[in-house]
Formats: structure tokens, C-alpha cells, sequence
């Protein structure tokens, strides 16, 4: 009766924004049908793709959850994971603002090169003087802006006493800026606002290109603590059951936990038998069997029977929030890398000063009087900070990363680059890393009509065997059949109705470790086992490795004859029943004796390992926080992009370094002439511009993968 | 000489056009999904959904 008026308030709601990530998007039908198919949510307004970032910003009522659009993407045929960038970070506006001065400084640069080249020519007189003052009135507020970034840098680091590249690019730029406006207001026949202003937006272009591909790195460890329970039921001394917050809970309470919940807090199985499934923390995709006496960790999913489990450590204590706290005091080794361009400046900068220091005693000491002086010590200083030096790497590895994209590798930044391309041993997880990660069922006893009503039926689970049936399902092309009266009953299975037969998919009467699952049509079952298969291509991307002098083995928290089998059948070192520290440890270990190792693995097992690694790869099955910390992600089935990353990362280097020589090289002709004086705004102008372009045109070569 | 204090701050105008015309575009969001922007117009807003074009690789094509 008055039902409608109960409703009223919650239709008042706000709207909120929901961001995903979508990895598996790629063209316009997928653009289409993600648009579509959230739109058709009851409560979502909007929804909008960036297939550049592979993302989608959905605006709905607030009382509709993240969860439910996660569902609808997965029934589309997409996983997704929450986004926790939000719009407009720091990395963001850091970027934006770089563009700005850049379109700024472009501008400046055209007009006064416009100016410039008349002046060149021979315009002279009054012709002259006013086309120099006109320079002045673009080139002042041009550099105020477009010179902010480089000035800010300076200032900070001549703060903390010390120097970088920006200090002598700064006082570079003010030097020729103030110099050329006393040239201008004397008559003089030289005034180099151009060089300035070109100096600016060849630097700022490598800065910009540099920014563009830097992503935001590890901000979300936060987001993996997210995943475990947030409450649990606790049995209280009467027998009644109360819900306390998981930082409430205490080692020695009772919780129970409900098929479908993730556990609050580490415990062991009071009574109960069911299955978890642990791909949080292990990678494993295949649910483990419990019992009482049985080990949960928090962040497990249970996923078939309630169980009652008996808290033994609760809150910062739990397994999964010691794995976030040794990522990130491993994290920390890696945040110390010195990136090559810094460690180039860093011997680079006080060379400049000295030898523009050294230019202007030289030339006031020969009696040159000090207008001169100066007008030699700043052409020194412009023409040994080259536009090409700025350059040299961040092209590189902007064309290099761009490549790899479309090999399904995504790289995080330039320096995630530098260190892959310096690995010299690699460490391979075996769950999820040397297999697929993904169950795969053996369709084999299934008629078309069986896999149509299958389809149907698993489209509309979260169980991680429903997930990879329906996956294997839709690769084979299968439509779903239309069966009514759909519902899921946690731990026990979907079932439904085709035509007049009651269908369902459940778990087989004989198997207690939910590895498997039964499809039932009246009476007939079929049953549909599941395995994890080895990647493809494992034999030939693991002698590629070897081929790279890598060695690779592999480690992995998989019982020893699991991991022997696999090693002995690749042949490889192999070693099993390690624990995240254990992993830590033997990474620590190789680092001290020398080695620089990469680390590819997928579980959250993997993440301090990750970390701590000199280079870091997980596939794109891997856990959020795998992801997080590893430099790269590769997607897909096969394990070779992973081995075409280090490949592609090595002659990446190669050209930096090469670039840097044709930089310096540029510096070895062009400093004598600018120490004697010879060096012209039209000299330097033009040597800028030809480095640049060498620099750019070496770096495109790299668009080019190897095979 | 007449001819530049037309022609000097046509060229300038021009150039400043230019540079608000991009300061308009990037606070607009204009830049933020290039990829998408260039698929956008295959989507047949009538149609079925589109399928993945055969250029795509072949683990995602499927």
C-alpha cells in the first residue's frame, strides 16, 4: 500500500562516476558494445569509453555498486578491474602543463624565427632594430611561461645545494634573454631570443614525451587491502551472531563466513568443509578444498558451503597485509635507480658551468672586455645543454613502448625500460606465468546443444570455473541458449529451465575439491573437468630466454613435484614450496652476489618479489597487486611478448646510447667554436635543429620490432 | 615598410588564433582517447554490434 512511498527517498540518490579498467578492448564493436550494454542498466545515466586507456567512466545512482557493472561486463565478455586513478591527478596536470609551454613556445619560436631569418638576410637599420625589438616583446613572456618548469627544477634543486640538467638550461635561457635585450636597446647587430626560444621547445618537447608515457606506478597497494572481507558474522557467547568490522576482530573469535564472502582475517576451520578459492593471494585459479583443522587466509573467497573459521591473526597481522608491507619496503630498493639521463647530467652539468666559467675568464683575461666575454660564455652554455641531449632518450623510449603496445606489452615508465634492458637472470612463477592462469574445461563429452545451455547457465556465475567455462565457451563461437528461471545457489551451482527439461550446472557428486563441475539436463550428467595448461609457446619463449643469456628457472610456491616435472620437461632449474619471503630472500641473495634478476609472476605470492626484483613482468591474468608492481604487463596467451619486451628493451638502450653519442659528438665540433667565438645565432640555430632531427629520425628506427 | 605593419600582426593574429584555438581544445579533453576517437565513426549505430575488424591479432579476434 504504501510501498511507493518507501521508495521515494532512494530515488533522490546522487549520481555517482564508477571508473574500470577494461584490458580486453580493442576496436569499435567492443566500444559499441560496452557503451550499449551498461547503458541498458537500470540506474546507469552514462557510459563512455577511452580505448586509448582502455577505460570506461560510468555515471549512475549512487546505490547501484561497482560490482553489478562488473557483472554486466563480464556477461559481455570483458573482465575489468576498478580504477583508482581519478581524473586530474598530479601526473596529469604535470603533463598538461608541459603541453601548454610547449604550444607556447612553438609559437614564440615560429614568429621570431620568422623575424630572425629576415634579419639574416641582410635587413638593416631601422628594419633591423625594430624586428629585434618585436622579437623581445614575444620572446619575454614566451620564456616567463614556457621556461617555468626548467626554472622551478633549478631553483629546487640549487635549494638542496645541489645541481641538474635544468640549472645550466635555466641560466642558459635568462643569460641569452637578458643579454639580447641589452644588444636591442644598444642597436647591436646580434640578439639571440631565437636560440633561447628554440633551445625551450626542442627541451620541452623531450620533456613532454617523456611525461606522456609515464603512468602512474604503484599508488595502489592501498586498493589490494580493499580486496580482503571488510566485516565478518563472529559467533557470540549466547550463540547469536554479530557483525564487527574487520579491524574489530580478535585472534581467538569464531567467524562465519557464507558461501560467496572473502575472509576478514587469517584463520583456521572451526567445522565446515568447502572450497576456497585463494587466486588473490596464490594465483591459483583452481579453488582449494577445506576442511576443519584446514588453513583460510583473509582475501580468500569461499565458495561453497559456510563454514565457521577460528581467527588466529586479525588486521595488520593477516598474511595479505604482510605481503602489501613487504612490497613495499622492497618496492624501496627499486625507487633508488638512477635513470640514465640523471646519471648523464649528473657528471654533465658542472662540466657546463666550468667550461662557460672558463670561457669568460679566458676571453677577459685576453682583453676581449666583458660584453664580449659574456656573449662567448652564454653561446658555450646554450650550445652545451643540445636539444639532442634532452632528446636522446625520451624518443627512444616513447617509440619503443609504442611498439610493444601493439605487441601486447604494456611498459610503465622510461626507467622501467632501462631496467629490463639490464637483466641478466630470470625467475619464472610457475601457477598463472608458465600456464595460461586461466582453467580451461575439457568440453569433449558436451553435444552443441549441451554447450549452448552450459553458456547460459555459467555466463551468469562469479565462480572461477562458470568464469572459464563461459570463456571457452564464447572462444568456440557458442551462442547461449535461452533458458528461463535462472538462479544460482552459492556453493551448489546454477540451475534453470530449457523448454520443459530442468538443467542445471553443479558440483559432481564425487568430487570434494571443487575442481570440477557436472552439467545436468533431466537426468543425464556429463561431467567437465578442468586443467591449466602450459602456455604455448613456453618450450620456444623459455630457449629464447636462454638464448638472451638469462638462465631462466623457475620458482614457485607449487608443491617441489609439480615444479620438477615442469622444469625437467623444459629443462631448467626449478625450485618449489617457496613463501614469499622465501622468494624475497633468494632475490636478495642473487642481487648481492651480482646478478641483476627479472622476475616474472602473477600471484600477489609474487608481489614482494616483484618488487624487489632489478625488472619485473606479469601477464595480464596476474592479481591487481602483481600488477602494480611489476614494470611491465603482457597480454595474452603467450609467454613470448614477455621475451620481445627484453629484446625490444636492450636496443632501446642501444639507440640511447647511440644518441647520446651523436649528441656529444655534435658538442665535440661545436664547443671549439663556440670557446673561439665563431658561433652565431645562425650557426647555433642551425646545429640544434639537425642534432634534434638526427636524434628524432634514430630513435623511429626502433618502430621497427625485431623478429 | 607599410606593407609589414599590416602583414607582421596578420602573422601574429594568426599564430595566436592557433595557440587559444589548442589551449580551447586540450582543456576540452579533446586529446584524452585519440584511439577512440578514430574508431568511433566504424560503429554502425543502427546495426548489431560490429565484430572486431581481421586486422586485429588473432588471440583477440576469436
Amino acid at each position: 500500500m504504501n510501498a511507493p512511498l518507501a521508495m521515494a527517498p532512494g530515488n533522490a540518490a546522487a549520481i555517482t562516476e564508477t571508473r574500470l579498467t577494461v584490458p580486453g578492448m580493442r576496436c569499435a564493436g567492443c566500444i559499441a558494445k560496452i557503451e550499449r550494454g551498461l547503458g541498458q542498466i537500470d540506474g546507469v545515466s552514462a557510459a563512455r569509453v577511452n580505448l586509448s586507456g582502455k577505460r570506461v567512466v560510468v555515471q549512475h545512482d549512487a546505490g547501484l555498486d561497482e560490482g553489478a557493472l562488473m557483472e554486466r561486463l563480464r556477461g559481455l565478455g570483458f573482465d575489468s578491474h576498478s580504477a583508482v586513478e581519478a581524473a586530474g591527478s598530479l601526473e596529469d596536470r604535470e603533463r598538461t602543463m608541459l603541453l601548454r609551454a610547449l604550444a607556447v613556445a612553438g609559437f614564440g619560436m615560429m614568429n621570431i624565427m620568422l623575424l630572425s631569418v629576415s634579419i639574416w638576410s641582410g635587413a638593416g637599420g631601422v628594419t633591423r632594430d625594430t624586428f629585434h625589438w618585436l622579437s623581445a616583446m614575444i620572446a619575454l613572456p614566451v620564456v616567463a611561461y614556457s621556461g617555468r618548469p626548467f626554472f622551478a627544477s633549478a631553483l629546487a634543486a640549487l635549494r638542496r645545494g645541489r645541481t641538474n640538467m635544468d640549472v645550466p638550461i635555466s641560466i642558459g635561457v635568462l643569460l641569452a634573454t637578458l643579454l639580447s635585450l641589452y644588444e636591442t636597446s644598444q642597436s647591436q647587430e646580434h640578439a639571440y631570443f631565437d636560440g633561447a626560444v628554440m633551445l625551450l621547445f626542442f627541451l620541452l618537447a623531450g620533456r613532454a614525451l617523456d611525461a606522456s608515457m609515464r603512468e602512474r606506478t604503484r599508488a595502489g597497494i592501498g586498493a589490494l587491502l580493499g580486496r580482503m572481507g571488510k566485516s565478518a558474522g563472529v559467533v557470540q557467547d549466547d550463540g547469536s551472531v554479530r557483525r564487527l568490522a574487520a579491524d574489530d576482530l580478535r585472534p581467538g573469535m569464531v567467524m562465519l563466513v557464507a558461501a560467496g564472502e572473502a575472509l576478514a582475517a587469517d584463520g583456521t576451520v572451526e567445522s565446515g568443509t568447502s572450497a576456497l578459492d585463494n587466486s588473490m593471494i596464490t594465483g591459483e585459479s583452481r579453488p582449494e578444498p577445506v576442511g576443519p583443522g584446514g588453513n583460510a587466509l583473509a582475501g580468500a573467497i569461499n565458495l561453497l558451503d559456510p563454514i565457521s573459521v577460528r581467527v588466529a591473526a586479525a588486521g595488520a597481522d593477516t598474511g595479505i597485509a604482510q605481503i602489501a608491507r613487504l612490497m613495499e619496503e622492497a618496492g624501496q630498493s627499486r625507487s633508488r635507480y638512477v635513470r640514465i639521463a640523471d646519471r648523464a647530467s649528473r657528471l654533465y652539468a658542472p662540466a657546463v658551468h666550468a667550461l662557460a666559467l672558463m670561457a669568460f675568464a679566458g676571453w677577459m683575461i685576453a682583453g676581449a672586455g666583458w660584453h664580449q666575454s659574456l656573449v662567448i660564455a652564454v653561446a658555450v652554455l646554450i650550445i652545451t645543454c643540445p636539444c639532442a641531449l634532452g632528446l636522446a632518450v625520451p624518443t627512444a623510449q616513447v617509440v619503443a613502448s609504442g611498439a610493444l603496445l601493439k605487441q601486447g606489452v604494456l611498459v610503465k615508465d622510461g626507467s622501467a625500460l632501462e631496467r629490463l634492458a639490464e637483466v641478466d637472470i630470470a625467475l619464472l612463477d610457475k601457477t598463472g606465468t608458465l600456464t595460461a592462469g586461466q582453467p580451461v574445461p575439457d568440453l569433449g563429452k558436451l553435444d552443441i546443444q549441451d554447450r549452448e545451455i552450459a553458456l547460459a547457465l555459467a555466463q551468469v556465475s562469479r565462480h572461477p570455473l562458470s568464469i572459464g567455462l563461459a570463456r571457452a565457451l564464447r572462444d568456440e563461437g557458442v551462442r547461449a541458449a535461452t533458458v528461463d528461471d535462472i538462479t544460482e545457489r552459492a556453493g551448489l551451482g546454477v540451475s534453470g529451465r530449457f523448454g520443459t527439461q530442468s538443467v542445471a550446472l553443479e558440483r559432481p557428486e564425487a568430487d570434494d575439491a571443487g575442481t570440477a563441475c557436472a552439467l545436468r539436463r533431466g537426468t543425464i550428467v556429463k561431467a567437465i573437468a578442468f586443467r591449466d595448461p602450459l602456455r604455448s609457446d613456453l618450450a620456444e619463449a623459455i630457449a629464447a630466454m636462454a638464448a638472451l643469456g638469462l638462465q631462466p628457472r623457475i620458482l614457485s610456491g607449487d608443491s617441489a613435484e609439480a615444479v620438477g616435472t615442469v622444469a625437467r620437461k623444459l629443462g631448467v632449474a626449478g625450485t618449489g614450496r617457496l613463501r614469499p619471503e622465501e622468494k624475497l630472500e633468494m632475490l636478495e641473495a642473487l642481487r648481492r652476489s651480482g646478478y641483476r634478476p627479472l622476475m616474472i609472476g602473477d600471484g600477489l605470492n609474487d608481489g614482494p618479489a616483484l618488487a624487489a626484483a632489478h625488472a619485473s613482468l606479469a601477464p595480464g591474468t596476474a592479481s591487481d597487486a602483481s600488477q602494480q608492481a611489476a614494470d611491465a604487463v603482457f597480454i595474452g596467451q603467450r609467454l613470448m611478448p614477455a621475451v620481445m619486451a627484453i629484446r625490444v628493451a636492450r636496443r632501446t638502450m642501444a639507440v640511447v646510447r647511440q644518441n647520446f653519442g651523436l649528441a656529444i659528438g655534435y658538442n665535440v665540433f661545436a664547443v671549439p667554436l663556440a670557446l673561439a667565438g665563431l658561433v652565431t645565432p645562425l650557426i647555433a640555430a642551425l646545429a640544434m635543429s639537425t642534432s634534434s632531427l638526427i636524434v628524432v629520425g634514430n630513435s623511429l628506427r626502433l618502430a621497427r620490432l625485431p623478429r | 615598410m607599410s606593407g609589414l605593419a599590416l602583414l607582421i600582426p596578420v602573422a601574429l593574429g594568426l599564430g595566436g588564433a592557433g595557440l587559444v584555438l589548442f589551449f580551447w581544445t586540450m582543456r576540452n579533453g579533446q586529446f584524452e582517447d585519440l584511439e577512440g576517437a578514430a574508431n568511433r565513426i566504424l560503429i554502425d549505430e543502427e546495426g548489431d554490434e560490429a565484430p572486431c575488424p581481421p586486422t586485429m591479432p588473432a588471440e583477440v579476434r576469436k
